[in-house]
Formats: C-alpha cells, sequence, structure tokens
C-alpha cells in the first residue's frame, strides 16, 4: 500500500514560491495500476518524484507499506568512469541484493557485448537505455514507477522490455506518468488527472481521459 | 520486502552502513580507478606534499622558533593541515556530481559526505603513518614520547575536518558563495594552524589570538606527544571538544534542511 496523504510541493523561486501539487490524496494498493494524466508541467514528474522518495513534500507525508522503485530506466545514477558491470554492483549494494545471480541476467537483456565491461562515458545513447532498463529489472520491487512510455531500442527490444514488465511483472503494482491516451488505456485500470496542481480521480480511465481532454 | 524502506532504527543503520559500503567502493573506484598505482594514489598524493613541505622547511632549517627536529615538526604539522583542508576541499560542491544518487531513495546527503570523507581522512592517515614509520627508520625522528597523545590529538583533528568539511559541504548547496570564499580562507588558516609554529615560541599577546583557532590546540597536543619534555605545548581539548561538537550539529543540521529541499535532475 501506498498512502499519499494532504501532499503539496511548493518550489522557491525568485518571484516568490510556486505551488506545484496541492493537497494531494491517494492510495494505491498491491498490484494496481493507475495512470497520471497531465498536460507539460502539470506537476506529473513531481508527483511521480514524491512517490519515488527522490523529494521531499513541502507538506503532508507519503506512507509505502510496499517497495517502490525509482523511475524506471533512469540512467542518470550511473558514474560514467565506472564500466556497467560496476554500476549493476553499486545498485545491488545499495539495495542490499546480492549481484552474482544478476549479472547474468544484465549482460545478456542490455545486449552490450563485451562494452559491459567498460566504462559507461563510452556508450551510445542506446546502450546507455538499455543498461538502465535492465537494470531496474533486477531489484524486486512491490511497485513500479513509470514516467512517460518505455520506449527503449529497436521494437525487438522493445517486446523484450515489454515482456518482462508487463508479463513476468504483471502482480506488481504500477504508476504510469503519461500524456499519451493509448498508454495509459492500455496498462490502466483507472487514472488521475493533474490541473493546476490539483488531483481529479477517476475509477475508470475513460471517465479520467474525457476529463482530460475537455 | 527486505531493506527497501526505513523502519526501525537498528534497521535503518544496516541499510545506511551498506549504502555507504556502496559510496565509497564507488568513490574510490572512481577517484583511483584500476590504472597505474590505482588505490596507492590514496595515500601516495598527500605524502608526496608532504614531503615538499619537509624539504622545503629543512631547506629553511629554524625558522620554526625551536631546535626540533624539523622532519617531525614538518610532518606532524603539514598532516594535520591536509586532513581539515583536503576533507573540505572534497565536501565543497561534492554533492552536484552525486546528486543524481537520489534518485536511490536510501542515499542521502550525509552518506554521501561520510563515504567521501572517509577516504580522504584514510589517505591522511595512511600518509602521516607511512611517513612518520619511515623517517622513525631513517634515523630523521624519534618515536613520539607518548603515542596516546599523538593518537587523541590526530583523532580531535580527524573530527575537527570532518565536521568542517560536513558544515561547509552543506552550505555550500545552499550557496555558491562558500567555495569562493572558502579558497581565500583555508590560504590564511593555513598560516595560523599552527603547523609553522610552536604557541609557546609566539609573543605572548598574540598567543590567546592563535588558541582561538581549534587545530591548533589538536597541534599541540599532537606535538606534545612527540617530543614530550623538549617543549611547552598550550591546549585545551575542552575548548576544542566544545567547538567540535557545535561545528558537528551545524552540519548535521544543514545538511538535513538540504535534504529536505534537494531537488536531483
Amino acid at each position: 500500500m501506498i498512502e499519499i496523504v494532504n501532499l503539496s510541493k511548493h518550489y522557491p523561486t525568485r518571484q516568490g514560491a510556486v505551488a506545484v501539487l496541492q493537497d494531494i490524496n491517494m492510495t494505491i494498493a498491491p498490484g494496481e495500476k493507475v495512470g497520471i494524466l497531465g498536460n507539460n508541467g502539470a506537476g506529473k514528474s513531481t508527483l511521480i518524484r514524491l512517490i519515488g522518495g527522490i523529494e521531499q513534500p513541502t507538506q503532508g507525508h507519503i506512507k509505502r507499506s510496499m517497495s517502490v522503485s525509482w523511475p524506471l530506466a533512469f540512467a542518470g545514477g550511473f558514474q560514467g568512469r565506472l564500466t556497467g558491470l560496476d554500476n549493476l554492483k553499486f545498485i545491488c549494494r545499495v539495495y542490499g541484493t546480492p549481484f552474482e545471480d544478476k549479472i547474468g541476467f544484465v549482460e545478456d537483456f542490455a545486449e552490450l557485448g563485451k562494452y559491459f565491461k567498460e566504462p559507461t562515458e563510452t556508450y551510445s545513447s542506446g546502450m546507455m537505455a538499455r543498461l538502465a532498463f535492465a537494470i531496474s529489472m533486477v531489484i524486486d520491487f512491490d511497485c513500479f514507477l513509470i514516467d512517460e512510455v518505455v520506449a527503449v531500442g529497436d521494437s525487438r527490444f522493445q517486446q523484450k522490455c515489454h515482456d518482462e514488465l508487463f508479463v513476468n511483472r504483471k502482480d506488481r503494482a504500477m504508476i504510469f506518468v503519461s500524456h499519451n491516451d493509448h498508454y495509459i488505456k492500455e496498462h490502466c485500470q483507472r487514472a488521475a488527472v493533474l490541473q493546476q496542481g490539483h488531483l481529479h480521480q477517476f475509477d475508470d480511465v475513460e471517465a479520467a481521459l474525457q476529463f482530460y481532454h475537455q | 520486502m527486505q531493506g527497501t524502506h526505513r523502519s526501525t532504527l537498528l534497521h535503518s543503520w544496516a541499510i545506511q552502513r551498506r549504502v555507504i559500503g556502496a559510496l565509497l567502493i564507488r568513490e574510490s573506484l572512481t577517484r583511483y580507478g584500476r590504472h597505474n598505482i590505482g588505490f596507492l594514489w590514496l595515500f601516495v598524493e598527500p605524502m608526496i606534499f608532504t614531503l615538499f613541505i619537509v624539504a622545503l622547511w629543512t631547506m629553511m632549517r629554524g625558522s620554526h622558533g625551536s631546535n626540533l627536529p624539523i622532519a617531525a615538526f614538518a610532518i606532524t604539522g603539514y598532516s594535520s593541515v591536509l586532513l581539515w583542508r583536503n576533507m573540505s576541499g572534497r565536501a565543497i560542491g561534492g554533492l552536484g556530481p552525486n546528486k543524481t544518487l537520489m534518485y536511490h531513495r536510501n542515499v542521502r546527503a550525509i552518506d554521501v559526505f561520510i563515504a567521501r570523507l572517509s577516504i580522504e581522512l584514510l589517505g591522511a592517515t595512511m600518509s602521516f603513518a607511512v611517513l612518520s614509520i619511515l623517517f622513525t627508520f631513517i634515523g630523521m625522528m624519534d618515536l613520539p614520547e607518548d603515542i596516546l597523545k599523538v593518537l587523541f590529538g590526530w583523532f580531535m583533528l580527524a573530527w575537527f575536518g570532518t565536521a568542517l568539511a560536513i558544515f561547509l559541504g552543506a552550505l555550500s548547496e545552499r550557496s555558491e558563495a562558500v567555495e569562493k570564499i572558502w579558497g581565500p580562507v583555508s590560504y590564511i588558516l593555513f598560516p595560523l594552524s599552527g603547523a609553522a609554529f610552536l604557541v609557546d615560541a609566539m609573543p605572548t599577546q598574540f598567543q590567546d589570538f592563535l588558541l582561538l583557532f581549534p587545530m591548533v590546540h589538536g597541534l599541540e597536543l599532537m606535538r606534545e606527544g612527540y617530543f614530550g619534555s623538549a617543549i611547552h605545548a598550550h591546549y585545551d581539548m575542552g575548548y576544542m571538544t566544545i567547538f567540535n561538537a557545535v561545528l558537528t550539529l551545524l552540519g548535521l543540521a544543514n545538511t538535513r534542511i538540504i535534504s529536505k529541499t534537494a531537488t536531483p535532475r
């Protein structure tokens, strides 16, 4: 369960504080697939980052009784001078997971060949994205945060990602942030719309989409 | 699920130890890599610095106002400067390149500081130990009269260095001025830190002013441990303890503030 209680987030600017999220309440149960819709700048990513614990709320709190991933396929935490393998080991150490049995999976899944043992600063953006996705699959989270469509690599690789996430992990909770109707419709049971800092929740995706496009 | 949310204090401690361990490996791999002498740079770099100072001061023999062996004087003095100056240098702006790590909820600002500073402390300590043993072996230094005083002095200086570094490191996240000002300030502090003189050799009216600087106390204690009855050391470890404790609290409070407002890209 993830419980978001009276959550607000303000950012300081030189023209005074800007309220990005105001008084948001939401509960996500184990296994639920929830979409969050909103225009650019509506605060979708901020909400995801708060749920992930990357940033701290200005007011309110989030209670997590299930483990929550970092935003999927995020590659920012990789250190360029370390190899793909070093970065995998680092993530495993941080989350307290043994890495010995993960090396084979990541090496195979990310299709980096001998570059797996080269510094990530030598990777192309595609290689980086493949490694990031593979490493995201290594830690066994109860809830995955998915910021925008996961579209990594060619169509064959995308199919592989799709199977890994939506087939092998279909029992997990997932929170999707997107302005792509099709994507939300395909994966979510319910959805909410962020508008001017407020969250409007709907029990079915169609109603949310209708509200979103008004 | 195990290890993914902080619950009890004991559990938090286990997570923090794990995270700091992971950061330590990452930092040292990134900094020293797997090329040429690798990890040896950890203490070879500060050793080279200290050796230059020893050579320089040996050539200017006698200017420190006593007839103590110059090598021992320079090694104790300069090693102590390395502690607080290098540690602060690593912490100021040190969070910037590591901010994206905070995408992993369990990695916190204080963990990044602790990992970075541990490496710096280890390097300075190994450099000091290796040089002391080396110079004792070739007869340019005598064994300390009271090794416990040396160790206590070093511990207090290390604490001061750590507290100062965390304080400045956290403050530098809130204001860019810190980084700009610390350059000249650390330059001024070097001659005032006691590295190049004994407090006793200074004019009496100047001594009280010098003893305002906490690192002078730690260094005087260390030198008393080394030279014992040959010098008259001035220190007040109570003063240094209080100074360190207050600085530690300010540093932790600042780190808490930046953790609350940090926005990793």
